[in-house]
């Protein structure tokens, strides 16, 4: 077989699904290929679906995409052993269409926007594995897959084959993923009905839910949970460092079911049935750790090239829209008739630097090593922080400039003045 | 040689869930697959077809969703591929199934005439093995069920040689063409389709009819008014909560355990014991 294409897409996930849509429907000859039975067979999510970066190339999407809720409340909770002190944003402004996020279950999710690649004209193979890319010299000019007749050429490799892209590592792209560069996360989906749902979470019709977590549930390590609210089931899970898991020697299904018995958690989702339960390594090195993500005759797009937003949890947007900036630089140098080369795709990795993608990952982009190194964030202060919330709000004849007192000597002690104050800076360097 | 394969589209029954509340079955959200014992009978008509060459056409009945399931089996090699799909089929239970099936094959047959018929021994979801009988019945064709190997076809003489597995054995039958054969599971190894194949899959144009193009005669046979089949309820068995019970003995002989079960058994249920009791004297045919 040597049927030659205009571009290979290898990976069927957003940023995949987004590269073969929009190089399909600008009309160039695309082939993809998943390796599980259908594209979000093997895809793993929270999952929060961030409306813009899908609008951008099929604007309609809410017509038919299978959406879970709109998410019109969010909430943020610090967590210690028995209590947690957190905020909430709701706002029925979120409730007024066209939404801005939603929940989605990703077998359902990525089957839709499969159908639209391939009814953009894209041909697509699943049950299909690369094994490796074939190499004229620097320049990569196809794919050897593990079916028989297996090698294909095109003109330009999308290599969107997700976290631990063993195509990149295996052509010398880039090392191996460190540790401390990925989360490992766990999630459950537990059934649960529309009705208890609603009333639960004070919500109605598909209105939802998202509850983000920091603290005593990580058991020190650097991560977060989170619960979010689909249609007729909760999804709850946890993540932290792969290194933090390794060093720690945690299991992650301990950590979560010991999040579950939390006492503001459990009654969450008491008389649930648990559903699925899955787990996922995620890219959360940031801007530091991003690997060359072009080179001859290829690029790299999504959780391969480390794109998430780790502090926001933000990663199938930056999955869609680096997919979508790949088929866009593709398509203009199509047009342009210039060759897929290193100096001519350098264009995207410009685009991408011009684009919140980047700047965002810039921005926090000494937020992995910070965290990594202070563990206080994870283990003192949501301590310090419950207890202080806890002697405030004990009304038990104590005047309250002593409980004032009382809980600056608690932080002091914990951290010394001169630790808060390059805890402070820290973060606020960090954040600025 | 012409074969018609019957492939149905099925809920994966490893990942259907009953809903908690209501107690019916899930479908929401479980991935469809091909029929399991189906993809036995694709292989085995392509091996026929690498043998002596010939045409496969597959066949599915289910709504346009079920394409996929045909897109496999031209991967694996069917050279055409029909989807059976209209809103009047809706509903239909094995009954009104075959008739609308056998219409169809009808149909095929005018255009090239069908040597075989393979079908599954039977689906996941449904387990009645009703339908490919059900076929043969009303095509007026040989019908072999059960199927463990098929042992010869002479194309000449319109003859095929089947083992057919039966209660306590294997009977070898031999019957005319054109002939309807379901097949039991592990009779073969499914092949691996090449990329090449693939491509061809992806590309081809899937027939598609509605029971018109089927030429479906009596429109009463067909969906939820030719299903004559109530379903009254469907149910979630509760679990139970028996526990297991280890039996052990000091010595550790079979002999002792198996004398402290049957004691065990015995005081649970004295009235066995008391029917047991006169068997020592071999007369009595007393059971437990």
């Amino acid at each position: 077989m040597s049927e030659h294409f205009d571009a290979i897409v290898v990976g069927a996930g957003p940023a995949g699904n987004t590269a073969a849509y929009t190089m399909a429907k600008a009309g160039l000859k695309v082939l993809q290929i998943e390796r599980g039975e259908y594209s979000g067979s093997k895809n793993v999510q929270g999952a929060i679906l961030y409306s813009d970066a899908l609008e951008r190339i099929i604007p309609d999407f809410r017509e038919d995409a299978p959406l879970e809720r709109h998410v019109i409340e969010q909430r943020m909770w610090v967590l210690d052993d028995e209590s947690y002190v957190g905020g909430t944003y709701r706002s029925a402004d979120f409730s007024k269409p066209p939404y801005n996020r939603y929940t989605i279950i990703r077998s359902q999710f990525d089957r839709w926007f499969s159908q639209k690649v391939r009814a953009a004209g894209a041909l697509v193979v699943c049950e299909t594995t690369v094994l490796d890319l074939h190499m004229d010299g620097n320049q990569v000019v196809g794919v050897r897959t593990d079916r028989e007749n297996g090698s294909v050429y095109a003109d330009i490799v999308v290599l969107a084959d997700g976290v631990n892209s063993l195509l990149a590592r295996k052509a010398g792209f880039h090392g191996e993923l460190k540790p401390r560069d990925v989360a490992l996360a766990v999630k459950e989906i537990h059934f649960l009905p529309e009705q208890t749902i609603e009333e639960r979470f004070n919500v109605k019709g598909t209105e939802g839910v998202v509850i983000e977590m920091a603290g005593k549930i990580t058991q020190g390590m650097v991560g977060t949970g989170f619960l979010y609210t689909n249609k007729e089931s909760v999804t709850i899970g946890v993540g932290c460092l792969l290194s933090d898991f390794k060093s720690r020697g945690i299991a992650p299904y301990a950590l979560l079911e010991q999040m579950k018995a939390h006492p503001a958690i459990k009654p969450l989702l008491a008389g649930g049935e648990m559903k699925e339960y899955t787990a996922h390594l995620i890219p959360e090195g940031g801007y530091n750790a991003i690997p060359p993500i072009y080179g001859d005759g290829w690029l790299m797009v999504g959780d391969a090239g480390m794109f998430v937003n780790a502090v926001h949890r933000e990663g199938s947007n930056l999955a869609m829209t680096t997919g979508r900036v790949a088929a866009e630089t593709v398509i203009a140098l199509k047009a342009q008739g210039k060759p897929m080369i290193a100096r001519n795709l350098a264009a995207y990795r410009k685009a991408l630097d011009e684009s919140f993608v980047m700047k965002d990952l810039k921005k926090y982009k000494d937020i992995p090593d910070i965290m990594d190194k202070h563990r206080q964030f994870f283990t003192a202060y949501p301590r310090l922080v419950s207890e202080a919330a806890h002697t405030m709000l004990t009304v038990d004849g104590i005047d309250k400039k002593t409980k004032e007192r009382a809980i600056r000597k608690k932080f002091t002690l914990a951290r010394s003045a001169f630790g808060l104050f390059a805890d402070a800076f820290r973060l606020w360097r960090a954040f600025e | 040689m012409h074969i018609v394969v019957c492939i149905k589209q099925v809920p994966d029954s490893a990942q259907i869930r009953v809903h908690p509340v209501t107690n019916t079955i899930m479908r929401q959200g479980v991935p469809a697959i091909v029929n399991p014992y189906d993809l036995y009978a694709l292989e085995e008509a392509l091996r026929l077809k690498d043998r002596y060459r010939g045409r496969i056409t597959a066949l599915c009945m289910g709504p346009p969703q079920a394409e996929a399931a045909l897109r496999k089996a031209l991967a694996f090699g069917a050279d055409e591929a029909i989807l059976l799909t209209d809103r009047a089929f809706a509903g239909a239970d094995t009954l009104a199934t075959s008739y609308a099936l056998s219409a169809a094959i009808r149909q095929i047959h005018q255009g090239l005439p069908v040597d075989l018929v393979f079908a599954g021994k039977q689906t996941i979801d449904g387990d009645t093995a009703q339908v490919g009988p059900g076929i043969a019945t009303r095509l007026d064709m040989q019908l072999l069920t059960y199927v463990s190997k098929i042992v010869s076809l002479d194309l000449a003489a319109r003859e095929v040689v089947v083992h057919r597995r039966s209660e306590g054995g294997v009977q070898v039958l031999k019957t005319s063409l054109p002939a309807l054969i379901t097949v039991l599971e592990g009779i073969n190894e499914m092949r691996f389709a090449s990329l090449t194949d693939m491509f061809r899959a992806e590309r081809h144009r899937l027939t598609t009819w509605n029971k018109d193009d089927a030429h479906i005669e009596d429109a009463t046979k067909i969906g939820l008014k030719g299903s004559p089949t109530a379903v009254s309820k469907v149910f979630a068995p509760t679990a139970t909560n028996r526990r297991a019970e280890i039996i052990e003995t000091q010595s550790g002989q079979p002999v002792d355990l198996a004398a402290t079960l049957v004691a065990k058994l015995f005081s649970q249920r004295p009235e066995v014991a008391l029917a047991m009791k006169p068997s020592s004297t071999h007369d009595s045919r007393g059971s437990a």
